[in-house]
């Protein structure tokens, strides 16, 4: 297939017109109200009425009760119902991303010239943890009540690995908190915004071995929004070079996924069959610079998912940064700070943010297309001109965004 | 009370046996030889299985080697059991590589094995062990730990 004559990419790109978030924290409201500001914020960003949105597209939280399943059209209610198509994605820590894939499919199919995509949850404190009720059928409750294992329990089983294979230290995890919270700092999206010590790290109290509290990232309320049109419609629209999504990477892992990279009790075998060539977090960056024909040398910056320290140091490896094992020196070197090389999550990231588990993604292209914009205030990247945006969703679900400008 | 054991998942392990004949319970698909822990028991998921096999229970390597381990702290959420009236005391975490089986299988630590007994590569075993007990209704849960090979 050869490329279109807007852009590059399988597809063609298309044009983020505005981007709208609501601040992260634990503020006892409930996700539509967070939703609705972010999706307001959105739309005034882009300059597009709401009765002007061909479709609207929700990402799904299953922690907001019943309305939860039915994001997308909860939030077009909330707006005001004006007969937009609608849709609504659940897909774990994906769904962000999953449901800007739904927005820009529709826009690339011609069913909708301008889509507006919202995430937005009211997270727990504490632990996140399965649906309740008696159901041994379902894998994720059986790791709760035969091993006891929450997410951080499987963040400290990759940082211990890490340690083991690789020789990296708690003080090099820590690194990863210090850099990311001084960024978060800068940002008034963020949940937390006050620089961090590594001695501050080192004296919070361990949650799973080796990682301590400041390891790990919260949980948080808050939401994100986007608003997607077509090239053609962002002309029209008097936006002659927008930022633009050029690629997004829906894809699973890959039998026998040999590798314990998701909460499950065992990994696949590899007896009858040959393991997969790349694990899962790399076949996610994988898909998206082969849709993008874009690769890691050209990244001005990158948004990981940082549920863990540990887990950052190993995304620059999943994303190409640099080789196997050779994390702990990108960080320890500043090449993924704000200055450096390839700055990595200059959003603050989990680390500031916490998680609401269906924005976050949403919020990562946010960052991602106001650094690109040249928007960013203080955290701004000299000269950045491609993004990618990568998490990894419970159960299998792929995660990655490319932004180009 | 006559206290009565079950197994918290029936058919992941054998059951009522002494230490020695313990073993975690897979399943083969007869057509591709692929290995499923926890037992998969409806359909073969290697996509490049041709089809036509059964799924049959095997038994798992005893022994493998430490892939990796950590522990919890904190209290975890249910479905984990625990009593909030009794201090919280941490469970050791292990993932355990099988060589036969190629695979890495989860379990508890056994009583006692705590974070600084463990270390990436050392050979241990799968031995029975009790989830936790529930007074009301008389039932020991049994489950799988993971226990240091002694030198």
């Amino acid at each position: 297939m050869s490329a279109r004559a807007d852009g590059g990419g399988a597809g063609g790109d298309v044009a983020v017109l505005g981007t709208g978030m609501h601040a992260w924290g634990k503020w006892g409201r409930s996700f539509v109200e967070y939703g609705v500001a972010a999706a307001r914020a959105a739309l005034a960003d882009a300059g597009v009425d709401w009765r002007d949105v061909g479709a609207v597209v929700g990402a799904d939280t299953v922690r907001g009760g019943y309305p939860g399943y039915v994001a997308g059209a909860t939030f077009a209610r909330a707006l005001g119902w004006q007969g937009a198509r609608v849709m609504s994605v659940y897909a774990a820590c994906a769904s962000g991303a999953q449901a800007i894939a739904a927005a820009r499919a529709q826009i690339l199919a011609g069913l909708a010239d301008v889509v507006l995509v919202v995430g937005a949850d009211a997270a727990p404190k504490g632990f996140f943890a399965p649906a309740g009720g008696e159901r041994p059928d379902d894998p994720d409750w059986l790791r709760f009540r035969v091993l006891g294992a929450t997410n951080p329990a499987y963040f400290g089983l990759l940082a211990r690995r890490r340690m083991a294979v690789h020789g990296e230290t708690p003080e090099d995890f820590a690194l990863v908190k210090v850099k990311n919270a001084a960024a978060g700092a800068l940002n008034p999206y963020a949940r937390y915004r006050r620089p961090v010590t590594a001695a501050e790290v080192a004296a919070s109290p361990v949650v799973a071995d080796p990682l301590r509290l400041l390891d790990i990232c919260a949980t948080s309320d808050g939401a994100a929004a986007l608003v997607l049109a077509s090239m053609a419609y962002a002309r029209r629209h008097g936006v002659a070079d927008p930022v633009r999504v050029r690629a997004v990477s829906t894809v699973t892992p890959v039998y026998p996924r040999t590798v314990p990279d998701l909460p499950d009790i065992a990994t696949d075998s590899a007896v009858g069959a040959a393991p997969a060539p790349c694990s899962f977090r790399e076949s996610i960056a994988r898909a998206a610079y082969e849709e993008a024909g874009i690769g890691p040398e050209e990244l001005s910056l990158a948004e990981v998912y940082d549920l863990s320290t540990a887990l950052e140091l190993q995304w620059y490896e999943d994303l190409g940064l640099c080789g196997e094992g050779e994390g702990a020196r990108l960080v320890r070197e500043g090449v993924t700070a704000l200055g450096g090389r390839v700055p990595v999550n200059v959003s603050g990231g989990l680390a500031s943010f916490g998680e609401a588990v269906p924005a976050q993604a949403l919020a990562q292209v946010c960052e991602l297309t106001r650094q690109l914009r040249g928007t960013a205030g203080a955290r701004q990247v000299p000269g950045a001109r491609v993004g990618i945006a990568v998490n990894q969703g419970l159960f299998g679900h792929g995660g990655g965004v490319l932004v180009v400008r | 009370m006559v206290w009565r054991c079950r197994p918290v998942v029936p058919g992941w392990f054998t059951e009522g046996g002494d230490d020695g004949g313990f073993r975690l319970l897979g399943t083969r698909c007869t057509a591709c030889s692929a290995v499923f822990f926890p037992r998969e028991d409806v359909h073969c998921r290697n996509p490049g299985c041709r089809g036509g096999g059964e799924l049959v229970e095997v038994p798992l390597s005893r022994r493998g080697r430490v892939w990796s381990y950590t522990d919890g702290r904190y209290r975890p959420p249910a479905p984990y059991v625990s009593d909030p009236a009794v201090p919280w005391e941490p469970y050791t975490l292990v993932a355990v590589e099988l060589a036969a089986e190629a695979l890495v299988v989860l379990g508890q630590a056994a009583p006692g094995v705590g974070i600084g007994d463990l270390a990436v590569g050392m050979e241990v075993e799968a031995v029975p062990g009790v989830l936790n007990e529930d007074a009301g209704t008389g039932t020991v849960w049994t489950t799988w730990h993971w226990r240091p090979v002694a030198a």
